[in-house]
């Protein structure tokens, strides 16, 4: 991919998705206008069903839009076959979900692994890494541990790990503090931000909590397929504010 | 790379071992099977070999019909005389013996024992021919046998049955029609090939057998032994020129007998074997095609399950051709394990089973390395369309998948 270090990150122009055909079609995206430039910390908000996850789908290169255009650092992305999305995903991208998705019976180093084998990087460097990326969320001591042995917030501290093992450009996440009570949340999106903040890693986050939004340094709310609202966040929360560093 | 996915998919089988186990037991079974029969079908061709070339290199056997056929193949054939079993002796110098040889299956009885054995009508020649020695008494004398003396040589078998471990000599056999003097014993020569026992035997002057139990003239086969020295096939023209005019065949016909030498009789067994191996061997295969679609199913079953797994791959950046390697090599490897333990295994039996029947353990490495081959082959073949269907997941339905 030639990339243009002067666009942005992300462009979305008029970006429109429609499910199904005829009758049956649910327009899931009606025309999303969304800019975010590097180093961004973005929280994608809004009520059930309002395209929240259909925008993150199409920006992680999972999903292709059905109108409008996506470009990548200036890469138009809806020109791109699966292959080339695969390898924009591998590069570019890192992906934190709701429910963690490890692989099961795999220790945490080879989870963290994984796109490090993909991108072809060698064995003993691979591992390196990924024992280094484990460090850096806070998971030296657990390396050997597979995801059943460990708490939720550790495995999604592995899962973020793994989604900035390959060092990419954008990390995205879907809920990922779904699935945890506050106080593993808290330290999740402390993480996050730590991340945002020291290394300068884009992220675009999908919650409904506004408390975990309050972290993102821009919210974007979503309704009915479109973007109904898109300003700073004139409260961001210092990550060393009030609760005790959970590291 | 490749050695990566290699131990990749080999962590991926481990991981479910007893499952990974369970799906190559069909080729464990199919390449067992197969190398199994093709050991023991070569040691028995081997031991028929072996035994045939003891009956030593000078002797032929002559019999109705032509070719290598079964023997009924000869019945319409007409069958010889001992005036043809004179000539040949008489009129071929290299001949150093040729005995006439008719069997039937006779019970005899001594005392209260009843034994059901193979009776021999012949002479003394056999006893070269076969080179065969006696063990206790005589052979016949050439009164008895140009007088069809009712006299009986036994086989080592057909006299501890009859008589344990009493002495036989000059006792009297009865059988329904006639009784006969026992002679003299055969030296003990063991079981042929096809487990028959060749000391179940009695053996009496051909004239007494045509009298007593055939009931005409007929000689239905003739043994010869060459002169050591002498050209085996040499002799063998030689008779087939003589039997061609005391049959009077025309020139350009066809005979209607055959002579063989040791050599044809052993190919002539063999074939049967090699039938029986060629037969069980197709059945090993059909049950190694079954291993590969077990191999399919359950590798469509874990693409099905894994569906989440692949979903991961996907969003973390694995091409489709990587997922496709993945699962193919996954594939590969586990019919490649399915296959080297079916080879061990095939030899192990092969081995156990020749010991059992006594023959030489005589494994073939070319099948043995074509199994292997081929169990890699039902790897790519079973294996593809399971993992063409999990690179073409789509990443985010595949990350949804429970
Ligand atoms: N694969 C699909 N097929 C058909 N309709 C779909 C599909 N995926 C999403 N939709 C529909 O598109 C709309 C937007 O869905 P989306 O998942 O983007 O919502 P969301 O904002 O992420 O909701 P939530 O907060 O519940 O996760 C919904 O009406 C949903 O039913
Ligand atoms: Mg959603």
């Amino acid at each position: 991919m030639s990339e243009d270090v002067q666009a942005p990150v992300i462009a979305l122009r008029d970006v429109s998705r429609v499910y199904g055909e005829g009758e049956a079609a649910v327009r899931a995206l009606r025309g999303v206008d969304l800019t975010i430039g590097r180093g961004e910390f973005v929280a994608i908000m809004g009520p059930s069903g309002s395209g929240k996850s259909t925008a993150m789908n199409i920006i992680g290169a999972l999903d292709t839009p059905t109108g409008g255009s996506y470009r990548f650092l200036g890469a138009d992305v809806g020109g791109f076959d699966r292959n080339q999305r695969a390898l924009l995903r591998r590069d570019y991208l890192g992906f934190v979900f709701q429910g963690f998705n490890l692989l099961a019976r795999t220790p945490a180093v080879e989870n963290v692994e994984l796109p490090l084998i993909y991108k072809g990087v060698g064995r003993a460097e691979r591992r390196e890494r990924a024992i280094n990326t484990l460090k850096r969320v806070g998971l030296g001591h657990r390396l050997d541990k597979e995801p059943s042995q460990l708490s939720g917030g550790e495995q999604q501290r592995v899962a973020i790990a793994r989604a900035i093992a390959s060092e990419p450009e954008v990390l995205l996440a879907d809920e990922p503090t779904g699935n945890l009570d506050t106080a593993r949340s808290v330290e999740i999106m402390k993480l996050i931000s730590r991340l945002n903040d020291e290394e300068g890693l884009t992220v675009i986050m999908v919650t409904h909590e506004p408390d975990m939004a309050e972290y993102a340094k821009r919210i974007v709310q979503f309704k009915d397929g479109l973007i109904e609202a898109d300003a700073p966040n004139d409260t961001i929360r210092k990550p060393d504010m009030e609760q005790p560093d959970v590291r | 790379m490749f050695a990566e996915t290699v131990r990749q998919a080999l962590q991926a089988i481990l991981r479910n071992a007893m499952r990974s186990f369970l799906t190559i037991l069909g080729v464990i079974i199919g390449v067992a099977a197969v190398i199994t029969m093709v050991t023991i079908g070569r040691g028995s061709s081997d031991k028929i070999e072996a035994d045939v070339s003891k009956l030593g290199t000078n002797l032929l056997i002559i019999r109705r019909g032509a070719g290598m056929g079964p023997p009924s193949a000869g019945r319409s054939a007409p069958s010889f005389t001992l005036k043809d079993v004179e000539a040949i002796k008489a009129q071929i110098p290299g001949v150093l013996a040729a005995a006439p040889s008719n069997t039937s299956s006779v019970t005899l009885i001594y005392g209260n024992e009843n034994h059901q054995t193979t009776v021999t009508g012949t002479d003394n020649d056999f006893l070269i021919a076969r080179d065969w020695d006696i063990a206790l008494g005589r052979e016949f004398f050439s009164s008895e046998v140009s007088g069809g003396k009712t006299v009986c040589i036994l086989g080592a078998t057909a006299r501890r049955k009859l008589f344990g471990g009493g002495d036989p000599v000059d006792q009297t056999l009865r059988t329904e029609k006639f009784s006969c003097k026992v002679i003299g014993v055969l030296e003990a020569k063991g079981a042929s090939s096809f487990g028959q026992d060749q000391d179940d035997t009695v053996l009496m002057p051909i004239k007494a057998f045509m009298r007593r139990i055939a009931g005409d003239q007929d000689v239905s086969s003739i043994y010869v032994a060459a002169r050591p020295g002498a050209s085996t096939d040499k002799v063998k023209s030689d008779i087939d020129a003589l039997l061609r005019e005391r049959r009077r065949i025309e020139p350009g016909e066809e005979d209607n007998f055959s002579v063989m030498d040791t050599k044809e009789i052993a190919s002539m067994l063999t074939s049967v074997t090699g039938v029986m191996t060629g037969l069980l061997s197709a059945v090993a295969g059909v049950s190694l095609l079954v291993g590969g679609i077990g191999i399919m199913n359950i590798m469509l079953v874990s693409v099905t399950e894994r569906t989440r797994e692949i979903g991961i791959r996907l969003a973390i950046g694995a091409t489709e051709r990587q997922v496709l390697t993945q699962f193919l090599v996954e594939a590969i490897v586990l019919s490649l394990i399915g296959g080297l333990i079916g080879i061990g295994l095939g030899l192990v039996l092969g081995y156990v089973g020749s010991n059992y029947m006594r023959i030489p353990f005589s494994p073939d490495w070319t099948i043995t390395i074509i199994a292997f081959v081929f169990s890699a082959f039902i790897g790519i073949v079973f294996g593809f369309f399971p993992a063409r269907r999990a690179a073409r997941l789509d990443p985010i339905e595949a990350l949804r998948h429970e």
